[in-house]
C-alpha cells in the first residue's frame, strides 16, 4: 500500500487554509491598528473637539440661525432626493431584473456611473448645463428659473450622487427572486399593480429599507457635488456638510465640530440600524432560499 | 363528463429569438379530461402550457376556450389555474392567505365576503388534506405539502382549466408517486379539465386520460395511454415512451424478417424493403440458436423489482437490454440467442 499521509506537526494550525499563529496575530493586529488610526481616532476627535469648551458651547452651535437653516435644507434635500431614488431605483431594478431588452448592460453600467465619477465632476456637469453660461442657462434666466446656486441644483446634484444605492441593492435581489411569484399572482387574476403591491414589494422590503438607509446617509452627508452647485449662500444654500466647512474656515472649531458631530451621529445610527437590518434581511434571504 | 372541446389550440407557432419552439401546433383538449403533454426538454411543452395560460403569446395561431377566442385575452381574464414546478408560493403569506390570494385580488364588487373566503379556504385545505396548516408559512412545509398548497391556491379561483407545469419535477421519487395518485383522485372528484406537462413517461401514462406526445415543437401523437403504447405513430413516440431495442429488418408483404428469420411483427401495408424494428426489453426472449433472431454474449445482469435485466453484447458492438423473469442468473460471457416476440417497424 502507499505510504500514509503524514500527520500535521504539533503547533500546526488545524486547517490548511489558516496561517501560523504569529502571522495570524500580525495580520489581525495590523487591521485593528489601521482601523483605530484612520477611523476610530478621527471619530473620537470629532466629539472631543465638539465638547472642548463644554456642553453650552456645543449647544450654542445649534441655536444659530444659519445652523437651523442648514439642518432644514439638509432635511428638505434628503426628503426629495431619497423618495425620488426609491421610485427610480425600484423601476430600474424591475426593468433590469424582470425584462430582457437591448441596452440592458449599458443601463446597468450607467447606474454605476455616479459611483465611479468624482462628485466634483457631477456638480460641475450641472453647472455646465444649468449655469448662467451653461447649455440652457440663458433660457432659464429668461424665464426666471434659478437652479444653480439654489435649492433645485442642490437637490439635483444629491439625486445624481445617490441614485445607485437603491438600484444596486435591488437588482441582484430581484434577479434572484425571478418572476414566478408575480406570474402566479397574475394567473390568479391580480392586476399588475396589485401583484406589485402584494407580492413584489413584500419580497424586497428588507433590501429596500436597507438601501433607503444608506441612500439617506449619503444624501445628508454629500459634500463635493453639492459644494459646486450650492454657491455657499449662508442661511439659503448651505447644507450641513457645507456649514461645517464654513465654520471651520472661520476658525470656529467648536461649532464646526459640534455640527460635524451631528453628521457623525447620523452615521453611527445608520450603521447600527444597518447591522440590525442586515441581520434581519439575511434571515429573510435564507427563508427565500428555503422557499425554493 | 369527458366529451366536448374545452380548449382548442389552433395552428400555433412560436419562435424565441431565432429558434422555433412550436410549429403549426393544433390540439383539442376535451372538457373534464386529464391530458398529459409529454416530451423531452426543448419539445415546446412548457411554452405551449404558458401560451394557453396567457403567460406567453404566440406568433401565429389561436387559442379558443369553449366558443371564445382567448388568443389576445390577458392572463388575468383567462380564469386558468397555473401550478408552477417550483410552486411559486408567496413566501411572506400564510398558507390561508396564499390560497385566498385569487379571491382577495378580485374587484370589491366580485369579491366573496370574508366569511365565505374563510370557508372556501377551509374546504380546499380539507381537499388537499392539510387542514390545520392554515397559519403555517411556506418555508415551514415540505416540498410535497407546498405543491398541494399551490394546487389549492389555483383551484380556489374555480378556473376553467388547471395547468400544471412539471408539477412533481422537484420532488423525490416516493413523494412523486403519492402525489400522482392523489392528483388523480382530486381530478376524479372535481372533474376539473386539467393539462399537465411532464417529461416522465410513467407519470404521463399512469395519470392521464390522454397523452399528447410532443417532439421539437410538433405534436407527434395524441391518444389514450393504451393507444400511444400499442400503436405509436412514429419511432420518436415509441422511443420516447420507454426503453427500446433497435434492429435492422427487412419488410415484405406485411412480413418482417430479421437475419432471414420471420418475426411475429406485422409491417403496415406499403412498407417494403429495409426497415427498423423496435422492440421493448420484454419483447425479447432467450431462445435456441436456430430459432433466434439475434445472437450475442451476456455482458452483465441486474435485478430490479422482481425482474432481471440482462445486457447482451451483439456482434458489431451494439448492446441490447433484455428483460426476463428473475430466475436463473446468467453468467457474463455466456453466448445467447434472442427471439423477437413483438415490436413495431418504421421506415429507416
Amino acid at each position: 500500500m502507499s505510504k500514509a499521509i503524514p500527520h500535521g506537526d504539533i503547533g500546526r494550525p488545524a486547517s490548511v487554509v489558516t496561517e501560523g499563529s504569529r502571522v495570524r496575530w500580525l495580520l489581525i493586529g495590523t487591521a485593528i491598528a489601521f482601523l483605530a488610526l484612520f477611523l476610530v481616532l478621527p471619530l473620537v476627535t470629532v466629539f472631543v473637539q465638539a465638547f472642548a469648551k463644554g456642553w453650552e458651547a456645543y449647544l450654542a452651535a445649534f441655536t444659530e440661525q444659519d445652523a437651523h437653516a442648514a439642518i432644514r435644507l439638509t432635511l428638505i434635500v434628503a426628503a426629495i432626493a431619497v423618495p425620488f431614488n426609491v421610485v427610480f431605483g425600484i423601476m430600474a431594478s424591475w426593468a433590469i431584473a424582470k425584462f430582457e431588452f437591448a441596452g440592458k448592460n449599458l443601463l446597468v453600467t450607467l447606474i454605476d456611473l455616479p459611483f465611479s465619477v468624482s462628485p466634483v465632476v457631477s456638480g460641475l456637469i450641472y453647472v455646465l448645463v444649468f449655469g448662467a453660461q451653461g447649455l440652457i442657462g440663458p433660457w432659464l434666466i429668461e424665464h426666471d428659473i434659478q437652479i444653480i446656486f439654489a435649492v433645485p441644483g442642490i437637490v439635483l446634484a444629491t439625486i445624481f450622487v445617490t441614485f445607485p444605492f437603491v438600484a444596486r441593492q435591488l437588482i441582484p435581489l430581484m434577479q434572484e427572486q425571478g418572476t414566478a411569484e408575480e406570474e402566479a399572482a397574475l394567473t390568479l387574476g391580480a392586476s399588475g399593480w396589485h401583484a406589485f403591491r402584494t407580492v413584489t414589494l413584500p419580497n424586497i422590503r428588507w433590501g429596500l429599507l436597507y438601501s433607503v438607509l444608506l441612500c439617506n446617509a449619503r444624501a445628508m452627508g454629500e459634500f463635493g457635488a453639492v459644494s459646486v452647485v450650492s454657491g455657499h449662500i449662508r442661511g439659503l444654500t448651505n447644507t450641513l456638510p457645507l456649514h461645517v466647512e464654513i465654520l471651520y474656515n472661520e476658525y470656529n472649531f467648536v461649532a464646526s465640530f459640534a455640527v460635524a458631530s451631528l453628521l457623525a451621529g447620523l452615521a453611527l445610527v445608520t450603521l447600527a440600524v444597518k447591522s440590525g437590518l442586515e441581520w434581519r434581511y439575511s434571515a429573510d434571504i435564507a427563508a427565500g432560499a428555503r422557499g425554493h | 363528463m369527458t366529451g366536448s372541446t374545452a380548449i382548442r389550440v389552433e395552428n400555433l407557432s412560436k419562435t424565441f429569438d431565432t429558434a422555433a419552439v412550436l410549429h403549426d401546433f393544433t390540439l383539442d383538449v376535451r372538457a373534464g379530461e386529464l391530458l398529459a403533454l409529454l416530451g423531452p426538454s426543448g419539445s415546446g411543452k412548457t411554452t405551449l402550457l404558458r401560451i394557453i395560460a396567457g403567460l406567453d403569446f404566440p406568433d401565429a395561431g389561436r387559442i379558443v376556450f369553449g366558443a371564445e377566442d382567448a388568443t389576445k385575452l390577458p392572463v388575468q381574464q383567462r380564469a386558468v389555474g397555473f401550478v408552477f414546478q417550483h410552486y411559486a408560493l408567496f413566501k411572506h403569506m400564510s398558507v390561508a392567505d396564499n390560497i385566498a390570494y385569487g379571491l382577495n385580488a378580485r374587484k370589491r364588487s366580485e369579491r366573496p365576503a370574508k366569511a365565505e373566503i374563510t370557508r372556501r379556504v377551509g374546504d380546499l385545505l380539507d381537499l388537499i388534506k392539510l387542514s390545520g396548516f392554515a397559519d403555517r408559512y411556506p418555508s415551514q412545509l415540505s416540498g410535497g405539502q407546498r405543491q398541494r398548497i399551490a394546487l389549492a391556491r389555483a383551484l380556489a379561483v374555480e378556473p376553467r382549466v388547471l395547468l400544471l407545469d412539471e408539477p412533481f419535477g422537484a420532488l423525490d421519487a416516493q413523494v412523486r408517486k403519492d402525489l400522482r395518485r392523489w392528483l388523480r383522485e382530486i381530478h376524479d372528484r372535481t372533474g376539473q379539465t386539467t393539462i399537465f406537462v411532464t417529461h416522465d413517461q410513467d407519470e404521463a401514462l399512469e395519470l392521464s386520460d390522454r397523452v399528447a406526445v410532443l417532439d421539437k415543437g410538433r405534436l407527434e401523437q395524441v391518444g389514450t395511454p393504451d393507444e400511444v403504447q400499442e400503436a405509436p405513430v412514429s419511432a420518436t413516440v415509441l422511443k420516447f415512451l420507454g426503453d427500446t431495442i433497435e434492429v435492422e429488418a427487412i419488410a415484405q408483404a406485411g412480413e418482417v424478417r430479421v437475419d432471414g428469420q420471420l418475426t411475429p411483427v406485422v409491417a403496415p401495408a406499403g412498407l417494403v424493403g429495409p426497415v427498423k424494428l423496435y422492440a421493448r426489453p420484454w419483447q425479447l426472449q432467450f431462445a435456441e440458436a436456430d430459432r433466434a433472431h439475434l445472437h450475442g454474449t451476456v455482458r452483465s445482469s441486474y435485478r430490479t423489482q422482481g425482474r432481471q435485466r440482462i445486457e447482451v453484447d451483439r456482434p458489431g458492438g451494439k448492446t441490447v437490454v433484455v428483460e426476463a423473469s428473475d430466475t436463473a442468473r446468467l453468467a457474463a460471457g455466456l453466448p445467447v440467442g434472442l427471439r423477437i416476440v413483438g415490436g413495431h417497424v418504421f421506415p429507416n
